[in-house]
Order: structure tokens, then sequence, then C-alpha cells
């Protein structure tokens, strides 16, 4: 990586200028809550942290979301490699099947889960006697994973398609079946693909709020629980939980991404 | 032995299809063009693609819908293919821990392995810091450990430097003759081609054309498009003239050539000759062969035109000259011998070639 110097780099130097605004957008509201919660109302955030309502709540998000993860994981891996590495007739449309989730506004994701998952729904009736979807923990975490889990599949597919396909013939000509050469050399050299699209996942499940209060306003997860206390009692009393919610999340994410950094094993030197 | 019949394969805009028996511990090369499908064959020999019809005979069995990993071949790729993820170490020994080879024999035949090729002491890197050379000999350690029936190679000296690639030629050499190792090389390279193979299979556009010992191939090309390929740069068309006893006169232009071959009178042939077989000679002309106008001195050389050089190319110790006969005639000659000569643009110079050396084609 090179050193910006204005003699040398002054278009990166226009660049980094203009990238500047975009931080600057992204971090002032984020800082500007933050610090302002720190410095005019350290009571309030006090009391959040000792509200259990608010630390269940937050907990629960993070359970929700974990789970979310964990079955786009499962589902969502083999999908990106199957399409990492096959052609096919109406792959397009495949991956902009997958892309959906993102494009569409989620108050509609949530409609559409709940016409599919709702008491009378085409999974829901059927199952209604084993899992309830409609207010209920199973409903958050189906709205959580419809949402998340293109940034997973994603993630993953970049990165299987970034190893050549010539490591897993050659790991087969020395013995390895399919599954073995998936796990001992695709797998690793894709790991932090994978990892970080888990943490995107995972993130962008936390966040969700739209498709969550369709189908599953209790029980309440943060973001819920933020918009409840904002609508019931204003923003001095949804604040300070969203600045819990804010620091927890960024402490996380924070150190999964250096997780994530320390797995580029094939980088090393 | 290896044999490959009737296997085809068809791609979207690409097809192959081989007839191919490759014996014991021999070392074949087959030598082809880029994009002639050489390392498809490779690969659909290794089991990586399935075949269309045919079948691949590994001695007695039929290893076409075996999988990759039941087929005991050895495969090294052009860019060696080293997983980064691995130190060279590991990278060796991936195949003997999949066997699940005990840890102490696994340390033992890795330790033998990366002594024999000279890379003990690269054991803890990674592939980001090796040269060319070394990738290619952790490659070849990696496919040989697991003992293979057959080793396949795909252009494995390609991406080397000179230096490298004579050092290496000479250790993949050595290696089959201690392992005693079928092998089966792919190459563009000709120098490579002669100089390792046994025999050689030239492929051209997915089908196997010629298949000899490196002498025929290069000497005796089955046709034009193998005498263009395998470096015969002076194929000229000719109308067989008449033919004494296998010594056959043809009219190439406005010249006569002297060959030898088994075609008659009236025949449509080509002259092919390589340029290294030419010589190149200033002043006096030695003697000059033409319609009319014979001089027979007492010489082995039964040909020889006179021309004007058109263009002089730097060739590595060597010089290609181009000379215009009324035929375009190319010569390769040494540097030291152009500069005695003192041959320029425009040297009126006599080219000079023996009838042994011509090799005639329909």
């Amino acid at each position: 990586m090179q050193t910006l110097t204005p003699k040398h780099d002054r278009l990166l130097i226009v660049f980094l200028l203009l990238g500047l605004v975009i931080l600057a957008f992204i971090l002032t509201p984020l800082l500007h809550m933050v610090f302002g919660q720190l410095i005019s109302n350290r009571s309030g955030l006090i009391e959040a942290v000792n509200d259990s309502a608010v630390i269940k709540s937050i907990l629960l998000t993070m359970y929700t979301a974990l789970t979310a993860t964990a079955i786009a994981f499962v589902f969502g891996v083999p999908l990106a490699y199957f399409l990492a590495r096959r052609d096919f007739p109406g792959k397009g449309i495949v991956e902009s099947v997958i892309d959906i989730p993102i494009i569409i506004p989620h108050t509609v994701a949530g409609i559409a889960l709940l016409t599919v998952f709702g008491a009378h729904g085409m999974i829901g009736d059927p199952l209604s006697s084993i899992v309830r979807f409609r207010d209920a923990l199973p409903g958050v975490v189906v709205a959580m994973l419809f949402v998340s889990v293109p940034f997973l599949i994603n993630s993953a597919r970049e990165g299987f398609q970034s190893v050549d396909p010539r490591l897993e013939n050659v790991a087969r000509s020395l013995g390895a079946s399919s599954w073995d050469a998936f796990q001992r050399v695709t797998v690793p050299l894709s790991a932090r693909h994978i990892l970080v699209g888990s943490i995107l996942c995972w993130a962008r499940a936390m966040s969700e709020f739209g498709a969550v209060i369709v189908i599953a306003y209790y029980p309440m997860i943060a973001p819920t629980l933020i918009y409840e206390r904002y609508i019931s009692y204003g923003l001095s009393a949804s604040s300070p939980v969203a600045v819990l919610l804010i620091v927890i999340c960024l402490v996380v994410f924070i150190v999964l991404r250096m997780i994530s950094a320390g797995w580029r094993r094939y980088d090393r030197d | 032995m290896i044999g490959i019949n009737n296997l085809s394969r068809n791609w979207k805009e690409f097809s192959l299809n081989i007839d191919l028996h490759i014996e014991e511990g021999e070392y074949f090369v087959i030598l082809g063009p880029t994009a002639s499908g050489k390392t498809l064959l490779l690969e659909l020999i290794a089991g990586f693609y399935h075949p269309d019809s045919g079948s691949i005979m590994i001695g007695k069995t039929d290893v076409a819908d075996l999988l990759p990993e039941q087929r005991k071949i050895g495969f090294v790729y052009q860019d060696y293919s080293i997983f980064p993820h691995l130190n060279v170490e590991e990278n060796i020994e991936f195949g003997l821990k999949l066997k699940k080879t005990p840890r102490d024999e696994r340390r033992r035949r890795v330790q033998e392995i990366m002594d024999l090729l000279g890379i003990s002491h690269l054991s803890h890197r990674y592939s980001l810091t090796l040269s060319g050379g070394e990738q290619q000999r952790v490659s070849l350690a990696r496919a040989i450990i697991v003992d293979p029936e057959i080793l396949l190679l795909d252009e494995p000296l390609s991406a080397l430097d000179n230096q490298t690639q004579n050092m290496l030629r000479d250790e993949l050499k050595r290696i089959h003759h201690e392992a005693g190792l079928t092998t089966i090389h792919v190459t563009h390279d000709q120098t490579e081609a002669a100089m390792l193979a046994d025999r050689i299979a030239v492929m051209i556009r997915g089908q196997i054309v010629q298949v000899g010992a490196p002498e025929e191939i290069f000497n005796s090309p089955a046709n034009a498009e193998i005498a263009e390929f395998v470096g015969t740069e002076n194929i000229l068309a000719g109308i067989v003239a008449s033919n004494e006893g296998g010594l056959t006169t043809i009219e190439v232009g406005a010249h006569v050539v002297e060959a030898v071959s088994g075609y008659s009178a009236g025949e449509h042939v080509r002259v092919c000759l390589r340029p290294e077989d030419v010589a190149v000679s200033v002043g006096t002309m030695a003697f000059q062969t033409r319609h009319g106008d014979r001089d027979h001195r007492e010489s082995s050389v039964r040909n020889a035109f006179h021309g004007t050089v058109t263009q002089m190319t730097p060739y590595g110790a060597l010089t290609r000259v181009k000379i215009d006969c009324g035929v375009v005639i190319v010569a390769l000659i040494t540097k030291q011998s152009a500069a005695a000569m003192g041959l320029t643009m425009g040297s009126p110079v006599c080219v000079s070639f023996k009838a042994a050396a011509v090799h005639v084609i329909g």
C-alpha cells in the first residue's frame, strides 16, 4: 500500500475528501447521539443498563440474530458453493432471487412472511401444533433470516469463487474425496469470506425491525423496544437504549472483524 | 500400459477425440500449440472431467468411471497449485495425511522426498514466498510422495526462466529414471519435448495427429500443419518431376529441389526443410541448381539457390536469416557466421541443403 503524497496522488486525495463526507455522514448522528447521551443524560444510560427489559431485549436480539445466522450458514453456504462452482441455465435468476430480500421494503417482507408463517399460512398452519411464528421467537428468527441471508450467501460465494478449482483437483488427485477437498482446501481458503458474510448476516439480523414487527412484535427485540419507547415516551426514553445497543453491537462487530482479519492465513509470509 | 480408446468429450466450443497408447514406464510428451486441448486431456485422464464416451485403460482396468481419488494419478499443474494456506511440509504430506499414514512414517517420507528434491530448507515456507522453480519442486514432491501409478505434468516448465528450466528438465528426467513412473507431460515447447520424451504425440485442435519418437516427429512430420508447428519453417509447394530409386526431383517455382521420398512424378507435394539444415554462403557459389542450369560438383549437397537477404533477426546465439530466392527460405546460422560473412540486408548469398535434409509430404 502506498503512502499518500499530494504531489503524486492528487486523484486519491480528491477521492479521500469525497469519501470523508460519507464517513462524516455515517458517524455524525451516531457520535452525536452517543456523546450527547454520555454528556447530558448519563443517568438515563445507567437506568437503561439496569433496566431488565432493556437487557433482556438486547440479549434476545443477539440470540435470535445468532440463530438466524446459524440457519443461514447451514443452508446458505452449500448454496453459495454450488453457485460458485456450477453454471446452469437460469443461474442469473437464482442469484437475483437471493438478492430480493435486500431490494424489497422490509415491511413488505414481513407481510409476505406472515402469509406463509402466520397461523393460516401454508407453513404456519400445518406446523401450528408444534411451533408458532406469529408473535413468537421463531417468527423473529424467520424475519431476521429472510432479510440477512443474502449477505452470507453472496460473501461466501465470492470466497468460493476466489479459490481456484485446480486446487481442489490437485487435492482429489492426492486422494481427497470431494468433501475432503472442500473442507481441507476450499473452506480454509474462503474462511475469511464466510466469516465476514456471517458477521454481516448477524449484524443485519440484529438491526432488523420492519419485517420483525409485522410478524412478531412480541417478544420484543431491541429495535422494537426502542421504537416502542420512542412512540410511547419520546426521544429521551428511547435514546439511552439505542446508545446501549450501538455500543454493544460496535464492540462485538469490532471483535469479530479483528478475528476475521486474523483468518487471512494464506496471505501471510 | 495406458490405453485411451475413442475418448471423446464435447464442450460448447471445443471437442476432444483421442486414441492413444502409452507404455508402462514411458516418458510420453504431448506436444501441441496453445488451446489444442492438452490440459483438458490430462484432466480427463485424471478424472476431473467425465468423458462423453470411450475408455481410459490403466493396465486392465477402465478408470473412466472412477473418481479422481481412486485413480492413483499424480497431477502437476502449470501454475503448480500449491495450497496457499499450508506450508511446504504440510503441502507435501497432504496426501499421506488423507491416507492416514502414521505420523512418524509421514515425517520420514516427507523429509526423504524434500532431500531428494533439495527443498528441505523450504519446509516452513508458504507458496507466496517461493520462486517458480521451488514451487515446481514442491508440487512434484507432493504428487510423487503418494506413490501414483501415473504422473501427469501440465506444462510444468513453462513459467520458469531458461536457467531454471534447464535445471528442472534434467531433474524431471532423473526423477523419471529413478522412480520409473509412467509420465505424461504436455507442453508446447519443442525443445522440452525433444529432450525429455521417449515418444511424442502431436495434438492439434483436440486430436492426436502424429505419434512417434522425437526424431520422427521433428524430421518427418506427417503433414504441413505439424511441420509448421514443430519448427519446419520452410514449407514449399511443388510438383514431383521424377523419382529415380527414391531420389526425387521436385519443381518448386522456378527451382528444382532434390529430396528422398516415395512420391511419383506429377504428384503435388510440399517440401519441408528445417532452418537449421540450411547453409548460407557468400562469394563464389559452390554450385547452383536450376532448371537447365545444373553444375554438379563433388559434394553431398544436392540443392543450392541464389538469393538476397531480406531480413535478419537475432535468435539467442543464432541469427534467423530470411533469403529471397524466388521462394523465401529461412536459415538459422550462428551470429559469428553472419558477422564473418558480413551479412546485411540485401547481401547476395547462396543457400544450400542436402537432399537428405528435405522431408517431403503429400
